[in-house]
């Protein structure tokens, strides 16, 4: 009998060889690798994204707990795309051109993934002709931008402008978030919606994706 | 006496403002570090450390914030030196010279980085920062109580004053760190790594910096550093493309002096989205006030 509690448990203590062991274990026992997910995977780190805005958590436990994500998902991932099953939605993420941090942008992308989506992470420092690239060629349909710094935000500018350069504007949801960015700012570069942080962000993408 | 206390004795020091938007005004590109043009421009690096001096700076810091291997590659050494000495050619006699040492930019608790690469780096950098002849050395803008400690041991190490500043910008009053320290924790950790000051930088705002500054004060018996930013930024299209500034009057930023120096801060002056004009008024309110 495998016990998926004791997985949940794990993703939320942020027990990443616990949380990969028991998962082996649920899959010999023949449990549905997507019931792993939208079971328990997807509720445990709803839960650790509802410690973060309540101030239990922060952003080195959200890590701990990502890791712990990952480490089923790795898993999971194979067996799941065996199936055929389709994730939430395909988000391209990264850190856009000028900024090389990627401390936010790793916590957003591991939310969006424990949240279900297929995520492809470009890293940092990416020009804004890569995420139009990578977006078109994947068939992505969210974008999320992430800058630290005052003086890179303005990329993200670029970014959605050349998406509507590149004519692919209507296909894809735009997303934004980092330290100096504002929902005001959002708005003002034409962006579809802004997080204030990992656990918003993810809410916001599964409110993207269905409207 | 420390030296640090023997500096405050007159009362509190007033610093300076933001190096990055001020080096950006003279043509550094968007994105680019910095820390380089210790090397490739110190003409221009000069200018806003003389800037921040002829606006009545009594301490600047120094062009190094991200100079450390972790952050940075390149001739460090080359860059810290330079970044030093360019401040002590502007400061002359007017004005201390405090040598910025900024995180890693790495989490140790996320396994990407280890302490003894931290350890490693810090010194380094500390080293040359102190043998080019800083007054004192700043660990700022830290979120992580470990890092910062590492970061306070390798300067204490070079024996000049050390100031250990953090930046509270999360939870929901904005008074814990990305990691989630209090002030209080922050004060004691740091107080206890023998730092001579303990400080709060960056962050929500000035609007926040009088309850940090209270409660870091409250919390161990060191003087206060404080540099808040100013406001947040906003977007605004210009002739030139798009620009961002920020939108807080120097006048309204300074307006807080009387807030913080009874909330017991030694030093003050301005993070992201100040600049020298924001020194000059906080001059004009202390001149006022006294």
């Amino acid at each position: 009998m495998p016990d998926l509690k004791k997985l949940h448990e794990a993703i939320i203590d942020g027990d990443w060889k616990t949380a990969a062991a028991v998962t082996q274990a649920a899959i010999a026992a023949g449990e549905p690798p997507l019931a792993i997910v939208t079971g328990c995977l997807v509720p445990a780190m709803d839960e650790v994204g509802r410690r973060f805005e309540c101030e239990e958590y922060f952003v080195p436990e959200m890590l701990l707990s990502a890791r712990a994500m990952k480490a089923s998902m790795e898993i999971l991932r194979p067996l799941l795309a065996a199936t055929g099953a389709q994730p939430v939605g395909r988000v391209v993420i990264g850190t856009v051109k000028g900024d090389l941090h990627d401390i936010g942008k790793n916590l957003v992308a591991a939310m969006l993934e424990g949240g279900g989506f297929e995520v492809i992470d470009l890293g940092a420092d990416v020009a804004p002709q890569r995420f139009v690239e990578t977006a078109a060629a994947r068939n992505a349909n969210l974008v999320a931008l992430s800058a630290l710094l005052t003086v890179t935000m303005t990329s993200m500018k670029t970014t959605v402008d050349a998406f509507c350069a590149a004519g692919l504007r209507d296909k894809v949801k735009i997303m934004v978030g980092g330290a100096p960015v504002t929902q005001q700012y959002a708005d003002a570069i034409g962006a579809d919606g802004y997080g204030d942080s990992a656990g918003a962000a993810v809410a916001l993408a599964r409110k993207l994706v269905t409207a | 006496m420390s030296r640090l206390r023997e500096w405050l004795a007159d009362g509190l020091l007033i610093t300076d403002g933001a190096w990055g938007t001020e080096l950006q005004a003279r043509g550094l590109t968007a994105g680019a570090a910095p820390d380089i043009w210790n090397l490739t421009h110190p003409e221009q690096v000069e200018a806003v450390a003389r800037a921040y001096v002829d606006a009545g700076s009594q301490v600047i810091l120094t062009n190094t914030f991200r100079a450390n291997a972790i952050a940075m590659d390149g001739d460090l050494a080359a860059v810290n030196h330079a970044g030093v000495a360019i401040s002590k050619r502007a400061a002359g006699q007017r004005a201390l010279v405090f040598a910025s040492i900024g995180p890693a930019g790495k989490l140790l608790a996320a396994g990407e980085i280890d302490e003894g690469q931290l350890q490693a780096a810090f010194a380094a950098q500390a080293a040359v920062l102190a043998a080019a002849g800083a007054d004192a050395l700043l660990v700022e803008t830290m979120s992580d109580i470990a890092e910062g400690r590492l970061a306070v041991d390798a300067a204490k190490s070079t024996g000049l004053p050390v100031i250990a500043s953090f930046a509270f910008d999360s939870g929901r009053n904005k008074d814990r760190t990305m990691t989630g320290a209090t002030p209080e924790a922050v004060a004691t950790a740091m107080a206890a790594a023998g730092a001579d000051a303990v400080g709060a930088n960056c962050g929500a705002g000035v609007e926040y910096a009088a309850a940090l500054c209270r409660r870091l004060r409250a919390a161990c018996d060191l003087p206060v550093w404080i540099k808040p930013n100013a406001g947040l930024p906003v977007m605004q299209e210009t002739p030139d493309g798009t620009a961002i500034r920020y939108d807080m009057p120097p006048d309204f930023f300074a307006s807080h002096y009387a807030a913080l120096r009874e909330a017991g801060a030694s030093f003050l002056g301005g993070c992201c989205g100040s600049n020298p004009d924001f020194i000059r008024a906080l001059v004009r309110v202390r001149c006022a006030s006294s």
